[in-house]
C-alpha cells in the first residue's frame, strides 16, 4: 500500500496520455460487454437450459411435428419424470416487423417442467381457467406495454385467421438470464381452431428423474421411434438451444473473434505507451534502483502502473456496460435476453488485467534490466 | 586517514585493492581505472578530482555497488561487495550508500516529502516513523517549510538539499557525491558544501565527492587526483 502513492502519482504524470489509454481500456470493455450479451442473447437458451431437460424433435426437421400419442410412451420411458410439449405458433401482432416468439403449450405440465418461469398462483389458476388464456412475458410486455386482463389479438400465419387471447398473466424468469421475450398460450385452444396438424405437437420436452441419465434415455426414446413415419431426435436442451442459435450463424465465432481483435488492439496500444512511459523516465528508475529498490520491485511497480490503468478502464467501460444492457433490450424484444452477468462482468475486469498485466511486461522487465551506472550517464 | 597505497591496517570503513575497470568499445578495450587501491576511514571527507574521462564517476558507481569492477575487491564495513549476487548488492545499497548527484536526479512527480520518503518505503517503518525521519532530514537539510513542494517549485540548491535529504534519511554508512555542485551558482554551491560539512563534522558522515569545483573540493579532508586510471594524493583540504 505504501508503494501505491508512488504508482499513482507516475500515473497522474502525464494526465492525458494516462486518460488517453483508460479511455482505450473504458472502450474496449464496453464492446466487450455488449458483445458477451449479445452472444448470451443468441445462445441465451443454452447457457440456462436445464440439465434435467431433454428435448424431443422430428429427426427430419424441427418444423416437422410428432404425433401427441408419443406423450405417454415418452413417459413410461424408465428414467422420465415428467413430459410437456409446445408447437410454434407463428403469429403477427399489428405488425410483422412486431416478431416475437409464441407457442402453444400443455396447460398443465408446462410449469412443473420449467420451473425457471415464475408465476403468481392467481395468475396461474387464470390461465387453467380460460381457454382463450395467454401469458406473456415480462420484457415482452414491457415491450409492448401487455398488462393482465388485455386483449391479445394475433394474425396466425401457419394457421391463418384472426387469433385472439386474454393476457391472464405476466411470467418472470427466477434469473435474469432466462428469457422473458416470449409468449405462452394454452395448446388445447390451438388444438381446437387449427385447421390442420390436429393431434401433434412440435417438440416434447422431457424432465429426468436424473440427469445422468441423459445418455440412457435419450437412447431408449429414439430407438422406440425407430422405423416409425416420425422418428425423434432427442437431445439435451442445451445442443437443442445451441443448434437453434446456430441457424442465424455462429455467433460464438463472431464474437471471438471481434473480441480478440479488440483486446489484441488494445494490447499494442497499452505496450506501446506503457514503453514510452518506462523510456522517457529512464533516469528517475535508475534512481529509484539507487536508493534500494530490487530489480523484480521496479518490475512490480510499473506492472502496477499498466494493470492499475486496465483495472480503471475496465471497471468504467464493463458499467456503462452493465448500465447500457439495464436500459433493456435495444432491439425492443429481438433478442432473447439481454444481459450482462455478474460471470462475464468478473470475467471481463481480469480480461482487462490480463492485457495491463501483458503489457506492462515487455517495458517492465527493460526497467527490472536497466543498468543503474549506464542509465545515470544518460541523464 | 586516506591511503592509496594499499597498505591500510585493514580496519578502514572503505577497503579498495587492486581495483582496475575496463571497458569494451567496439573492439577496443579501455582501461578506466589501474589496480586501484584506497582507504577510507569512517568520518573522512575525501575529494576525488580529474580531469573528464579520468574515471572518477565509475569510481564512485563502483564504490557505491552500482557496477561492477574488471578486477580487484572492494570492502566496506567489512562486507566485500565486489562479489555479492544483484539482490544482494542492491539491499547493501539500500543500507549503507546514500547517493548525491549532480542533476539531483529528483522525481519529479514527488513532493520533497515523498522524494525523501523513497528509500524508507524498503524499511519495515510505520507511516508514522517514516514522516518523523523525512521531517527529521528536511529540517536538517533546512527545509521543513517545502515538504509538500514539488522539486519543479523549488530552487537549484533546494532541489540538491531534498537530494541531500534523500541520501541521508536512511542513515547510511557513506555518501557518495557526484559533482553535487556542478549544477548551481556560487552562493548556492557554498551552502551545500556548508551542509555536506555539517554531515561529516556534525553527524560523522563519511563523504566521498567526485567535483571539478576546486571550492568544494578544499572543504574535503583529502583531495585525491584521478589521472589515466591511478589515483594520485593531492593537496589537503580546509578541514
Amino acid at each position: 500500500m505504501k508503494f501505491f502513492r508512488l504508482v499513482l502519482a507516475q500515473l497522474l504524470r502525464k494526465k492525458v496520455r494516462t486518460t488517453l489509454t483508460i479511455g482505450s481500456f473504458t472502450v474496449a470493455l464496453f464492446l466487450y460487454g455488449l458483445l458477451v450479451t449479445i452472444r448470451g442473447a443468441f445462445s441465451g437458451g443454452a447457457d440456462v437450459a436445464g440439465v434435467d431437460r431433454l428435448t424431443v424433435i422430428n429427426k427430419t426437421s424441427l418444423i416437422m411435428p410428432l404425433p401427441f400419442s408419443y406423450r405417454d410412451r415418452i413417459l413410461r420411458v424408465p428414467g422420465v419424470s415428467g413430459v410437456t410439449y409446445a408447437t410454434w405458433f407463428g403469429g403477427v401482432y399489428q405488425d410483422e416487423k412486431n416478431f416475437f416468439p409464441q407457442f402453444g403449450v400443455d396447460k398443465d405440465t408446462w410449469f412443473d417442467v420449467y420451473a425457471e418461469y415464475v408465476l403468481p398462483k392467481d395468475q396461474r389458476e387464470a390461465f387453467l381457467r380460460d381457454r382463450q388464456a395467454c401469458l406473456a412475458g415480462k420484457s415482452l410486455a414491457k415491450r409492448f406495454g401487455f398488462k393482465v386482463g388485455d386483449r391479445l389479438p394475433l394474425r396466425g400465419t401457419i394457421w391463418p385467421g384472426a387469433w385472439e387471447f386474454n393476457v391472464a398473466g405476466i411470467y418472470e424468469g427466477n434469473r435474469p438470464e432466462v428469457d422473458t421475450t416470449g409468449l405462452l398460450f394454452r395448446f388445447d385452444y390451438l388444438e381446437e381452431r387449427r385447421q390442420f396438424g390436429k393431434g401433434t405437437v412440435g417438440w416434447y420436452v422431457v424432465r429426468l428423474a436424473n440427469p445422468d441419465d441423459a445418455v440412457k434415455v435419450t437412447r431408449t426414446i429414439d430407438e422406440g421411434f425407430a422405423n416409425s413415419p416420425f422418428e425423434t431426435l432427442t437431445q439435451t436442451e442445451k445442443a437443442f438451444a445451441t443448434a437453434f442459435a446456430k441457424q442465424m450463424g455462429n455467433i460464438e465465432f463472431l464474437v471471438m473473434t471481434i473480441g480478440s481483435v479488440v483486446f489484441f488492439t488494445l494490447l499494442l496500444v497499452t505496450g506501446n505507451t506503457m514503453a514510452i512511459a518506462v523510456r522517457e523516465r529512464t533516469g528517475e528508475l535508475a534512481v529509484l534502483k539507487t536508493v534500494g529498490f530490487s530489480g523484480p520491485g521496479v518490475l512490480a511497480l510499473i506492472l502496477a502502473e499498466a494493470v492499475l490503468i486496465a483495472g480503471q478502464g475496465g471497471l468504467i467501460g464493463l458499467g456503462l456496460a452493465k448500465l447500457f444492457t439495464l436500459g433493456g433490450d435495444p432491439t425492443r424484444g429481438l433478442l432473447g435476453t439481454f444481459y450482462l452477468s455478474w460471470g462475464s462482468l468478473g470475467l471481463g475486469f481480469m480480461l482487462a488485467l490480463g492485457v495491463g498485466a501483458v503489457a506492462g511486461i515487455l517495458p517492465g522487465v527493460a526497467a527490472m534490466r536497466l543498468r543503474v551506472a549506464d542509465a545515470l550517464r544518460r541523464v | 586517514m586516506v591511503r592509496v597505497d594499499g597498505k591500510g591496517n585493514g580496519e578502514s570503513l572503505i577497503q579498495v585493492r587492486d581495483l582496475d575497470k575496463k571497458y569494451q568499445r567496439g573492439s577496443e578495450e579501455i582501461d578506466v581505472l589501474q589496480g586501484l587501491n584506497l582507504d577510507v576511514d569512517k568520518g573522512d571527507f575525501v575529494a576525488f578530482m580529474g580531469p573528464s574521462g579520468s574515471g572518477k564517476t565509475t569510481l564512485l558507481n563502483l564504490l557505491g555497488g552500482l557496477d561492477l569492477p574488471s578486477a580487484g575487491s572492494i570492502t566496506v564495513a567489512g562486507d566485500e561487495i565486489t562479489h555479492m549476487s544483484a539482490s544482494k548488492l542492491t539491499a547493501w545499497r539500500a543500507r549503507h550508500v546514500g547517493f548525491i548527484f549532480q542533476m539531483y536526479n529528483l522525481i519529479p512527480v514527488l513532493t520533497a516529502f515523498g522524494n525523501v520518503e523513497l528509500p524508507l518505503l524498503l524499511t519495515r517503518l510505520s507511516k508514522a516513523d517514516r514522516r518523523r525521519h523525512v521531517e527529521a532530514v528536511l529540517g536538517v537539510v533546512g527545509l521543513s517549510d517545502r515538504l509538500d513542494h514539488y522539486p519543479r517549485q523549488l530552487s537549484g540548491g533546494q532541489e540538491q538539499r531534498v537530494a541531500i535529504a534523500r541520501a541521508i534519511v536512511a542513515d547510511p554508512t557513506f555518501l557518495l557525491c557526484d559533482e553535487p555542485t556542478g549544477d548551481l551558482d556560487r552562493k548556492s554551491a557554498e551552502e551545500i558544501m556548508d551542509l555536506v560539512e555539517r554531515l561529516v563534522h556534525e553527524h560523522g558522515k563519511t563523504v566521498l565527492m567526485v567535483t571539478h569545483d576546486p571550492r568544494a573540493a578544499e572543504r574535503a579532508h583529502t583531495v585525491l587526483h584521478l589521472d589515466k586510471g591511478v589515483l594520485v594524493e593531492g593537496a589537503g583540504g580546509g578541514a
